[in-house]
């Protein structure tokens, strides 16, 4: 490998995929790299099962290309792909056994039994169901087929592993205990995960990196801090995490940053992506947490207004502000960090972005 | 189901209603078996209970050509029970799996047709074909009548399971390095052989109790046990027949009792039942 640009191990080059009329994926191009654990982010019908099932050799794409280290596997079927698949409902063979189900795919390729039998065990100590290799997958919880489902996925050495939502049929607990256990897998074994979910905390509490996608494009890549804390466009701000959103012009545009207005009420200086045009109406987008609140006699900002509702959250209090042109602003204050001030409902309050916590966006 | 059920009960006139259904429709056949059991030769007056007319059936004067028939029979409804489950599983494949192509519900008509048209067109049309290409009348001509009629008998159970049998497992199957055929052989069948099994054990006991078609198609010289018994009755009712009907109706139950389990195999309750394709053969 030496002196060789290491290739990324999956890559889409203007994939598209038509239904008919309807355009389920819009050029994609995506570089997926080795060992990485990516997520595919986006609400229902945005087209990421559509790439992964793509990916995985179920779709033929319209367009476009796939490649696998360097190789175009466009035209291979699913079976001919070195790439296996964790599927939503898991897709356990009901009338196996548990090891003869993580068995499969080894056995498929062919592999000497005893190889077979030694991998099937070793992946099922793995994902500690070592006792119940002779078990039926009825027999077992959700929680257990979750992880059978892994193993079997595992067991003949993919070089990419594709999760299909794979924890959005357990309960809560389960499925954060299992956010931990994933990632710890991909750590262990080195195998590029791809993982589809339309659950903001599992993409950003696992993922190296983020695709978030809408209506068949993606919007943005990026890792979590990247995508929570610069969001690309509206959608992005909207759709990961809580955000307010304004409508404001551009006032001034410098070589850091901008400075936008809110009509009357004054301006603010904020982070932008790209070069806005001085005079284009955009949208702001500032996190609740991003927002100072003080008293209206201490300080002044063009946002402010009227507390009217206060919710305790544990660590956070969340406060609804209602300025004087109707906007209803989220703001949340962390507990812990007592700065002696107190709000009750009906006080008057200046609402102040924290440094870099307002951004504009391209809509 | 309980809370329903329950309401039907106190509909007025529905316990005397289903004593006179339950009469009419078993009571003929209690009879023919209790009689057959008649130490007499009258099929009407009770002479004491005997087994001497189920040894007439096997050692009596006309032991050798029920023998015959029953031999014609049970290797006619093997053969063609055999041949119409593969095609019907094929079929079914093709129905359920090919997505969606324009002639699908034609190709549907087309399979199950035989349930709606009449028998004995089927039976006349039949004839009329073999004697038009001039396929002389024998064995083979109620083998190939019986395989072909008792299609929709095996595709109806076989489909049904296959309908109930998500598609990811044959893409996990796929997905996991298995080709189309490994993914039929080690996956499909192996999740669908109820349905299968059901589909044959309905088209023999199909095959096995026809008479309308097997009569029109088979020519001089051979008989089934439905054509053989027919044959007997013409000359008058003798109590053998009651002892060899109650056979045929014992081995007709215990094929469709086994097929109505085997097809439930790992099913949740309310899929398809097979009585329901006899009911509708039958025009009950």
């Amino acid at each position: 490998m030496e002196g060789e640009i290491e290739m990324p191990a999956v890559e889409l080059q203007g994939v598209v995929k038509k239904y008919g009329e309807f355009v389920a994926l819009r050029t994609i191009d995506l570089e997926i790299k080795v060992n990485e654990f990516f997520t595919l982010l986006g609400p229902s019908g945005c087209g990421k099962t559509t790439l992964l099932r793509a990916i995985a050799g179920f779709e033929d794409i319209t367009a476009g290309a796939i490649l696998l280290g360097g190789e175009r596997i466009g035209d291979l079927p699913p079976n001919k792909r070195p790439i296996n698949t964790v599927f939503q409902h898991y897709a356990l063979f009901p009338h196996m056994t548990v090891e003869d189900n993580v068995a499969f795919g080894m056995r498929m390729l062919g592999a000497p039994r005893s190889e077979v039998a030694d991998r099937s065990r070793k992946m099922l100590e793995l994902v500690k169901l070592g006792d119940f290799a002779r078990r039926r997958p009825d027999q077992l919880s959700g929680g257990q087929q979750q992880r059978v489902a892994l193993a079997r996925a595992m067991a003949p050495r993919p070089r990419v592993l594709l999760l299909d939502e794979p924890l959005s049929a357990l309960d809560l607990k389960l499925r954060h205990a299992m956010r931990v256990e994933l990632k710890q897998l991909q750590k262990e074994t080195g195998i590029t995960f791809v993982f589809v979910t339309h659950d903001q905390e599992e993409a950003l509490t696992m993922s190296d990196r983020i695709g978030v996608m809408d209506q068949g494009m993606l919007q943005q890549v990026g890792t979590p801090r990247e995508i929570y804390e610069k969001p690309n466009n509206r959608f992005v701000a909207d759709f990961i995490g809580e955000t307010n959103l304004f409508d404001v012009r551009v006032s001034e545009v410098g070589e850091r940053g901008c400075v936008c207005a809110f009509g009357e009420r004054g301006s603010i200086g904020c982070e932008a992506t790209g070069r806005p045009l001085v005079g284009a109406a955009c949208h702001l987008s500032i996190r609740p947490e991003g927002l100072d609140m003080r008293s209206r006699e201490d300080a002044e900002s063009p946002l402010g207004g009227k507390v009217e509702q206060i919710v305790y959250l544990g660590t956070d209090t969340q406060y609804l502000v209602r300025t004087p042109v109707g906007e209803l602003i989220t703001v949340r204050r962390q507990n812990a960090v007592a700065d002696g001030v107190e709000f009750s409902v009906g006080d008057e309050v200046s609402l102040l972005p924290r440094p870099g916590a307002a951004r504009l966006l391209a809509d | 189901m309980a809370k329903i059920s329950g309401r039907i009960r106190r509909y007025p006139g529905f316990f005397p209603m289903t004593v006179l259904c339950l009469i009419l429709l078993y009571s003929p056949l209690i009879v023919v078996a209790a009689y057959s059991f008649n130490d007499s030769l009258s099929i009407t007056l009770w002479g004491g209970f005997s087994f001497r007319w189920y040894l007439d059936v096997f050692f009596g004067l006309e032991a050798d050509k029920f023998r015959d028939a029953a031999w014609n029979s049970l290797s006619i409804a093997f053969m063609a029970a055999t041949a119409s489950t593969i095609i019907a599983t094929a079929a079914s494949i093709g129905m359920v799996r090919g997505g969606e192509f324009k002639a699908k519900p034609a190709s549907f008509a087309l399979i199950s047709l035989p349930l709606m048209v009449p028998e004995i067109v089927t039976a006349v049309a039949t004839l009329i074909f073999f004697s038009t290409i001039g396929f002389a009348r024998g064995y083979a001509t109620i083998l190939v009548a019986h395989i072909v009629f008792c299609i929709p008998f095996a595709y109806l159970p076989i489909e049904a399971r296959l309908k109930g049998i998500e598609g990811t497992f044959e893409e996990a199957a796929q997905d996991l390095y298995a080709s189309r055929w490994q993914a039929f052989r080690y996956v499909l069948f192996p999740l669908m052989a109820p349905g299968v099994v059901a589909g044959y054990l309905l088209a023999f006991i199909i095959s096995l109790d026809d008479f309308i078609i097997t009569n029109f198609v088979k020519g001089a010289g051979i008989e089934t046990l439905p054509t053989a018994i027919f044959g007997a009755v013409k000359q008058g009712i003798k109590p053998n027949i009651l002892a060899l009907s109650t056979l045929m109706l014992l081995i007709s139950v215990g094929f469709v009792t086994i097929s109505y389990f085997v097809s439930r195999m790992g099913v949740k309750p309310g899929g398809y039942r097979p009585s329901a394709a006899i009911r509708k053969k039958k025009g009950v």
